[in-house]
């Protein structure tokens, strides 16, 4: 009530020094220092503060804190599930290298047993096949051999008979045919 | 053109509520913001949902929780989380009326001395209180500091002690002349912008600018100040708890 009273001659008062005079003007009527109005003030802030507080502190607070913990534990929990499925990942990732390791190793073992196999087989086959060749090999030299013995022996007597009849021819008389002989088989040697 | 910078901290009885001896308790402009002040941080705290990923509505609340939550444990500890809603109403009351305070026409309660006051010593006899309750006689450590020369400590004590009953003085004159001064400087820079236009016509317009960029300014200045001047009530409640909490220094 006591502004009420201070604000009507304000209101007629010109702009210019105002402020100035206000403020001393006023002295024990600034609004701050008007004791009269600390009362209603008091008893407001009391109601609001203890209003405030039993919100803030019985449904604000807990609420709003509540959702920061689920929020923090939802974060954590997600990361331990995620850490959980990299962890397994990396198990199946690791049985699955000695898998193929394993599988590598035995595959490479039972190529090298098979190459061995065959290489036995082979090398087999191929000494009978040699064998076989070098016993016809063997075979065809005799009988060349033998060709060529009889061969040589035709020539001999070829050459007695035309030795002969060169030296009837030369000479006319038909030599004897032990010396022809002994002439031949010594020009064959020779 | 009326320039009265005080106007603005006048209390205007809305209805009479009652009767305390022969103090008329009314209902004042001051009650009404004190309760919108309420309104508006009820709603701040509790209108955000409760998404898993908080939108930008539920994010200020949840920010507001960490920031008052943080300063208390690094100034007080986690002991001081005891006080968390007290501090967590006190800076949102503080912090939201004076936001709500720098939108002209409104009015600003904690430009009231009996406000800011009865604020501080609500933290003092919290402190005072719940200092005695929990560490009895020790309490008392808080005004011998440790390391001190014996010659010079009664000095000590007598300043120690002294600084701690002045503490109610401070905080609360640091929070009421920080808010009173501010609005009076934008009243007075805006009053000049008005003033000029009508007194000085097309000069005046132009001269206008000038205070007129200097009220944009300050507003943004003002802006910052209620923030902080609601920080710092908060934190110094903070470091006042710590002094309840842990007397040895």
């Amino acid at each position: 009530m006591a502004e009420k009273s201070q604000g009507a001659p304000a209101k007629g008062q010109k702009t210019g020094a105002h402020t100035e005079a206000d403020g001393g003007h006023h002295g024990g009527g600034f609004p701050p220092f008007e004791s009269s109005t600390f009362a209603s003030q008091l008893v407001s802030l009391v109601i609001a503060f203890v209003a405030l507080y039993l919100i803030v502190s019985r449904i604000a607070l807990p609420r709003v804190g509540g959702v920061i913990d689920a929020r923090q534990n939802a974060i954590e929990g997600d990361l331990a599930a995620a850490q959980k499925l990299k962890d397994e990942s990396a198990a199946a990732l690791k049985a699955y290298e000695a898998d193929l390791a394993s599988a590598r190793s035995r595959a490479q073992a039972i190529g090298a047993e098979t190459r061995e196999k065959l290489n036995a087989a082979s090398e087999a086959e191929r000494k009978t096949l040699e064998d076989q060749l070098s016993a016809k090999l063997a075979q065809a030299e005799k009988t060349i051999a033998a060709t060529r013995e009889t061969a040589m022996s035709n020539v001999r007597g070829i050459a007695a008979d035309a030795a002969g009849a060169i030296v009837q021819r030369l000479t006319g008389v038909l030599p004897d045919g032990g010396a022809l002989n002994s002439a031949v088989d010594a020009s064959l040697k020779g | 053109m009326k320039i009265d910078p005080i106007h603005q901290f006048n209390i205007e009885p809305l209805f009479t509520i009652g009767h305390i001896g022969n103090q008329t308790i009314a209902f004042t402009n001051s009650s009404l913001y004190m309760f919108i002040a309420v309104a508006l941080t009820a709603v701040l705290m509790l209108g955000g949902g409760r998404q898993l990923v908080p939108g930008r509505f539920q994010s200020v609340a949840e920010i507001s929780y960490e920031f008052v939550a943080s300063t208390i444990r690094s100034t007080a500890g986690s002991e001081g989380m005891k006080f968390f809603p007290l501090i967590f109403t006190l800076f949102m009351f503080i912090c939201v009326s004076n936001l709500v305070g720098i939108i002209p026409y409104t009015f600003t309660i904690s430009s009231h001395i009996i406000v800011t006051a009865a604020l501080a010593f609500l933290v003092f006899f919290t402190v005072l209180f719940y200092g005695l309750y929990k560490n009895g006689l020790k309490f008392f450590k808080i005004f011998v500091p440790s390391g001190v020369p014996i010659y010079i400590l009664p000095l000590v004590m007598f300043i120690e002690i002294l600084s701690f009953f002045l503490r109610p003085v401070s905080h609360s004159v640091r929070l009421f002349a920080n808010m009173l001064a501010g609005h009076i400087a934008l009243k007075v820079f805006a009053g000049f912008v008005a003033m000029l236009g009508v007194s000085l016509g097309a000069v005046g317009w132009i001269g206008g600018i000038l205070p007129l960029a200097l009220t944009v300014a300050l507003t943004a200045l003002e802006l910052l100040v209620a923030f902080l001047q609601a920080y710092v009530f908060a934190i110094l409640t903070c470091i006042y708890l710590n002094d309840a909490i842990h007397p040895g220094h």
